[in-house]
């Protein structure tokens, strides 16, 4: 992979991504056109003085539509690197974010406050805490579960990652069975399928920082994630602290993931699929996969979210129907090439 | 340089290695020989830190191997480890860069210093003409050299090399010793072909049950009375009339009760 293919396929993704936020922004049960969302955008953001955009308009754009797409967009990217970090953290192509518990901790905690109120004393935060909070305590029992004598043993993660999520979704079903409550039945299954319906500016905040902040420290290991994959023993002896580094990956990570299904649910699939495209076209150089990572994944994002808003207008879907409803035959498509080997290749 | 001090390692009351004291030279080939399961593996972790000796001393250099950072370790030591699957493809190239890394702090990139030298190793290990190549797509033998080309790009005093050869057809074998002994830097490999070991080392350090043996010039080292004891074979030693080095033959009583029936 030389430098200038890299960059081309940065640009190429870039006026991608471009070009669906813009198509996201005019879909929906009001008709926009893209002069009238660049115009509004321009308005909005002090560039341009006057619009002729009605106010309505301006409002369907700037505090509903916009907030959507660039949630969908960090959701997107967010996701994709995380599952790109784990993959390379265990070793093993199967991993996606949530292996080490994430969205089944975040699970328990929706569910607690959707079906029981728990939290209400935080208000419309309660949600997002407690989903985030369930999120970070699932990550640090499987942490635990996989310590054994002051070493984490990687096969232990992922083996007490599934563990823990059995039980924690064994909670999760125990109270959606003794809930009475239909509709709170309904939006926890909504909740968990994932869904960008809740998107504010005000909810927008913490994930971008998030992913500002996690995205550059992981784009800054690239060398040591790279190494990882050589194995544990080939990784220490070209000095890297392997115990050290593991908890990073795992803390940065899992707040990135806890942060970003905190706000949009657990939406599968993009975590594990994306990381293996961004291989399958540009090799495994983490310098080049992540960002790549970062841009499928937010395309991807926005494109299902998309699909989840005119599937069944004026209802909605919850996004995590349609990522795995599309992802999978796509995983499964490149699963049977044979170029590609999923990191097995010996 | 290096010195093992009453060294012991256990696993579960298990003693893998026991009291082991030794001192190795800088400069010098070593060759660690002993049948399977002696600990030649283990003794070599433990250089490497990748294992942590249960007691006694480590050091290198007059300074405990577990006190010296990761960093600085890497850049004085290179391993070649028996681990050799990678998971997913990089090309030899960024394979090669990656023993750069211990020079490397966060925010430094790879310049032209790094390039050339990751360039000159992989001359050295003889795999320059498969710099874009995915390294998937070679054979045992390549990947073997191109680990060595990335332990070489490490640029350390010391190369550990755990069972270099094995998987290597005779012309690469010998090509990979011809070349890691034409290195002006300590070597350290734990070795099976014992006539390899005869060739190439200036030293043996000959492992039998977790315990050193005898540790001294191949010539000193490997006797009939010696292979007998610690590998239980008959052996005799002579010489390649090509090259002058020591040569062992061996043979075990059944070969020589069936002698003459053919």
């Amino acid at each position: 992979m030389n430098k200038k293919k890299f960059w081309l396929w940065i640009l190429i993704l870039i006026i991608v991504l471009a070009i669906s936020i813009i198509g996201a922004i005019m879909v929906g049960s009001v008709g926009i056109t893209p002069q009238l969302i660049i115009e509004v955008l321009l308005f909005k953001t002090g560039i341009l003085n006057e619009t002729n955009a009605s106010n309505a308009q301006q409002i369907i754009i700037w505090e509903i539509r916009v907030p959507r797409v660039l949630l969908a967009l960090l959701v997107g990217a967010s996701l994709a690197i995380s599952g790109a970090a784990i993959q390379a953290l265990v070793k093993n192509s199967i991993a996606d974010p949530y292996i080490l518990g994430v969205s089944s901790g975040a699970s328990v905690g929706a569910t607690s406050v959707i079906l029981f109120g728990a939290f209400s004393f935080f208000g419309v935060f309660a949600l997002s805490l407690a989903a985030f909070l369930g999120a970070i305590i699932a990550v640090w029992i499987v942490f635990m579960l996989a310590r054994v004598s002051g070493k984490t043993s990687m096969i232990r993660l992922l083996l007490s990652g599934i563990a823990v999520s059995m039980v924690l979704g064994a909670m999760t079903n125990f109270m959606l069975m003794i809930s009475k409550e239909q509709g709170g039945v309904q939006a926890v299954m909504f909740w968990m399928l994932g869904s960008l319906g809740g998107a504010k500016w005000s909810n927008l905040g913490i994930p971008f920082f998030t992913f500002c902040i996690v995205f550059p420290l992981l784009l800054l290991s690239y060398r040591q994630l790279n190494a990882l994959l050589l194995g544990e023993e080939t990784a220490s002896t070209l000095g890297i602290n392997i115990e050290r580094f593991r908890l990073f990956i795992i803390i940065i990570v899992s707040l990135l993931t806890g942060v970003v299904v905190a706000v949009s649910g657990s939406i599968g699939f993009v975590g594990l699929i994306v990381p293996h495209i961004v291989r399958m076209i540009v090799g495994s150089n983490y310098k080049v996969v992540l960002p790549l990572s970062a841009l499928i994944g937010a395309i991807i994002i926005i494109w299902a979210d998309i699909g989840a808003r005119i599937a069944i207008a004026p209802e909605e879907m919850p996004i995590g129907i349609i990522t795995a409803l599309f992802g999978s035959p796509f995983f499964i498509w490149m699963l049977r090439r044979e170029r590609y080997a999923f990191g097995e290749g010996e | 340089m290096f010195q093992l001090q009453h060294v012991e390692y256990s696993v579960d009351d298990k003693e893998i290695l026991k009291n082991i004291s030794l001192e190795i030279i800088e400069g010098n080939f070593i060759g660690i020989i002993g049948p399977n399961g002696s600990g030649k593996s283990t003794m070599l972790k433990i250089l490497y830190r990748h294992l942590k000796q249960s007691s006694g001393k480590v050091t290198l250099h007059e300074q405990e191997v577990w006190d010296i950072s990761p960093k600085k370790l890497a850049r004085q030591m290179a391993v070649v480890s028996q681990e050799s699957t990678v998971l997913f493809d990089f090309t030899v190239r960024d394979l090669v860069m990656m023993g750069r890394t211990p020079y490397k702090g966060w925010l430094s990139s790879d310049n032209s210093e790094d390039m050339s030298i990751a360039d000159r190793s992989m001359k050295l290990a003889n795999v320059a003409h498969l710099a874009n190549r995915a390294l998937s797509n070679l054979s045992g033998g390549e990947k073997k050299r191109v680990m060595l080309a990335r332990a070489l790009a490490q640029q350390a005093s010391i190369l550990i090399l755990d069972e270099p050869t094995n998987h290597l057809d005779i012309e690469h074998q010998l090509h990979l010793m011809d070349l890691v002994k034409e290195l002006p830097i300590t070597i350290i490999a734990a070795l099976h072909d014992l006539n390899l070991a005869a060739a190439y080392c200036d030293e043996l350090i000959v492992m039998k049950d977790g315990m050193l043996h005898i540790q001294g010039s191949p010539e000193s080292v490997l006797t009939t009375e010696m292979l007998k004891e610690v590998f239980n074979i008959l052996a005799g030693v002579s010489k390649n009339p090509f090259t002058e080095k020591m040569h062992l033959f061996f043979y075990t009583n059944t070969a020589m009760d069936t002698r003459g029936e053919y």
